[in-house]
């Protein structure tokens, strides 16, 4: 795969990722990750705990800084462009960053003003159609069913039409069908196809979404390839070797 | 490594030099206060060690702000290293200046401006230290400490400009008033030198301490990857 | 300006949130009561007591509320990870650390200014003066400005509801001092001048620290 893209071929890449490292003191949770994803591609990474997959998120969300390495962005860089970053990111994890207390409407209201989404009231009717919400605008949040709030989180998450949505084990403590619900309310066509990133616990669920799969372990991508000619029971072997091989 | 351990041979046979020295001017060479007694000789420990308090602090609001900008682990450590010393000292400053009160005063402790501040000043260590050790991760808490330091320190002067002014409105017991006899003054200057060489050589220990603990988290993490590099 | 909008979006949704829990104004107003209360129990009934001791009960009291109402303020966008989605939005730090400080000064006065008048009531004092107004939103201002960034870091410590009370006392020791001292002289009728130095301290205080908060807030609520 390539490591370098040209100035041209740069513009096509959704995030590319260079060399990237991240430290805690003496604890490395990423230790050299290279990665590039295309526009409009849905890539997913699986790992067990700790592997790196929350602290890959929060780094290409751009809220956690790398320890050392290269992030680019739709071409920006995150280190100069943070904001600017963040302006065309949506997140999604299994926390659903709303308040319990305001209800449907207001939560995504405030989070118009936070990315300055213009026709603000428009713009919410729209997207909660689109995830078949409607009815639950006026209710309060903490009142609402854990996955009609996951729904609700990707409906924030839609607001401001970000260019790559990151999803961080987004299926956490959902039901079958809520999860069934949730992957149907993301735009994979449609809206102008939007570059996913996903991290996931659950291998089977990871070969049906994505296109191309990682495997991260330790800190590193052990695995890399698309996910159409894989075989779950050979992954599976690989995967797990490689966490049984670890202390 | 053999560089480190020169100097602080060196500087451990210096302030036992200077310590030992200190103890004869304090003890034997200084006359006796006429006014105020053998106590009065409080005063060549309560002085030095109060500078050392706040030098150390001083010391953990500059590796505080270091550490934020180059975020090297090297001056989190001198930063809490300095702050472990500091708050020993700062305790001293405490004790003898209530050893200082009793006998003069009758009270164990006074509200004098200078006494006060030192007590703001050790809860201020007090709060440094424990936002460290309660922080939930631990390199957070190294970053919330530096905040904790910097806000301190710049906390401080104010907090002694407010009791000052509190106390000379409400003027009460002081504890240091008047000049300085030459014999005096080269006793404190000696008890000066010994405790700040004191304190140089219990920052370098500690700081010792500090990095070879992190060299064995360090070699714990690369075992650990050992086990399983992958495609390298 | 955006700045401004957005800091005003995060303290109308504190405020709206709060109007509908009644969880921080009602429950600390109450805690305020109980403390002027036990204060009274403890120090005697005697009215040249009163005016002596009512500088310093006020002000213990407000700085045990003030305690109270600024652990909540993080311990809403903890839950749901709400701070985290604060951070994944396009704003500055800043604007989160004006936001929440400006939401607590509201609750924190509204607070006071019903807590005054009664103080008033049972210390028999004549506590509603523009002096004691002064004097009490320009300490106030200092609470939240310090109390603000400590708050934040508090929350992600282990003992929060300790952690935030030993960072903040010591550090706003000099204005509790000052705030004291000026409340005793403009109960006893000094002019301005007489306040003037006490005033001049809290006024340094708050512009010292809203700077500082300012620019290390980030540092607090970075991952």
């Amino acid at each position: 795969m390539n490591m370098e893209g040209t100035n041209s071929a740069s513009q096509a890449w959704a995030v590319e990722v260079q060399g990237l490292i991240k430290s805690f003191g003496s604890h490395f949770a990423l230790r050299g990750i290279d990665l590039e994803v295309r526009e409009g591609e849905c890539v997913v990474i699986c790992g067990a705990n700790g592997a790196g997959k929350t602290t890959l998120i929060k780094v290409l969300a751009a809220i956690m800084n790398p320890s050392s390495g290269r992030v680019l962005v739709n071409g920006l860089n995150l280190k100069d462009n943070a904001e600017e970053v963040r302006r065309r990111i949506g997140v999604v994890t299994h926390q659903t960053f709303l308040y319990g207390n305001l209800t449907a409407y207001e939560n995504l209201e405030f989070y118009c003003r936070m990315y300055d989404v213009p026709r603000r009231k428009e713009r919410i009717h729209e997207v909660v159609a689109m995830l078949g919400m409607t009815s639950r605008l006026y209710e309060r949040v903490g009142t609402l069913s854990r996955g009609m709030q996951q729904r609700l989180s990707i409906a924030r998450c839609l607001l401001h039409k970000p260019a790559i949505m990151l999803l961080d084990e987004p299926e956490t403590g959902l039901d079958q069908q809520a999860i069934s619900m949730l992957w149907k309310a993301l735009p994979t066509e449609g809206e102008g196809k939007c570059t996913i990133i996903l991290t996931t616990l659950n291998l089977e669920r990871g070969l049906e979404l994505g296109e191309r799969l990682l495997i991260l372990d330790k800190g590193k991508i052990v695995y890399q390839g698309s996910t159409e000619a894989l075989d779950v029971a050979d992954l599976k072997e690989a995967y797990q070797h490689s966490m049984r091989v670890g202390v | 490594m053999k560089e480190s351990y020169v100097a602080r041979s060196g500087l451990l046979g210096l302030s036992f030099i200077l310590l030992v020295v200190a103890l004869y001017l304090v003890f034997i060479y200084v006359p006796t206060d006429e006014t105020i007694g053998i106590v009065q000789r409080i005063f060549y420990f309560h002085v030095p060690v109060a500078w050392v308090a706040f030098l150390a602090f001083f010391i953990v609001f500059i590796g505080s702000i270091l550490y934020l900008w180059k975020r090297e682990s090297k001056w989190d450590i001198i930063a809490s290293s300095s702050a472990e010393v500091g708050i020993v000292f700062t305790t001293l400053v405490l004790i003898t200046g209530s050893i200082w009160a009793k006998p003069i005063w009758g009270v164990w402790w006074v509200w004098d401006a200078r006494l006060t501040t030192s007590l703001v000043l050790w809860l201020i260590y007090v709060a440094y230290l424990i936002v460290r050790a309660y922080a939930a991760e631990e390199h957070r808490g190294a970053r919330f400490a530096a905040v904790v330091a910097i806000v301190g320190f710049i906390d401080v002067p104010i907090v002694a400009l407010a009791i000052t002014l509190w106390r000379t409105q409400h003027p009460g017991p002081v504890i240091f008033q008047g000049g300085l006899a030459p014999s005096m003054l080269l006793t404190l200057l000696v008890c000066l030198a010994a405790f700040t060489t004191l304190y140089f050589l219990l920052l370098i220990q500690g700081i010792s301490i500090k990095n070879g603990e992190g060299e064995t988290k360090r070699l714990r993490e690369l075992c650990s990857w050992g086990y399983n590099k992958g495609g390298e | 300006m955006r700045f401004w909008r957005k800091v005003i979006a995060i303290t109308g949704k504190d405020a709206v949130s709060e109007m509908r829990t009644k969880e921080i104004v009602p429950s600390v107003l109450v805690f305020a009561l109980l403390v002027m209360v036990i204060f009274n129990f403890a120090f005697g009934a005697r009215q040249e007591m009163m005016a002596l001791i009512a500088p310093g009960v006020l002000w213990a009291t407000f700085a045990f509320a003030g305690v109270l109402s600024l652990n909540r303020s993080f311990v809403l966008e903890k839950e749901d990870g709400c701070l985290e989605g604060l951070m994944v939005c396009p704003i500055s730090r800043e604007v989160i650390y004006v936001g929440k400080m400006l939401g607590s000064l509201l609750f924190l006065l509204i607070i006071e200014a019903i807590a005054l008048p009664i103080f008033a009531f049972l210390f028999n004092l004549a506590v509603l003066s523009l002096q004691m107004v002064v004097i009490t939103v320009l300490t106030t201002i200092g609470f939240v400005a310090v109390g603000t960034l400590f708050s934040a870091l508090a929350v992600n410590t282990k003992a929060r509801e300790l952690v935030l009370p030993i960072l903040f006392f010591p550090v706003v020791a000099p204005i509790i001092i000052s705030a004291v001292r000026a409340s005793g002289l403009a109960l006893s009728g000094e002019p301005w001048s007489g306040l003037s130095p006490w005033l001049q301290i809290i006024g340094a205080f708050d512009a010292i620290f809203l700077v500082v908060s300012f620019l290390v807030f980030a540092f607090v609520i970075e991952q």
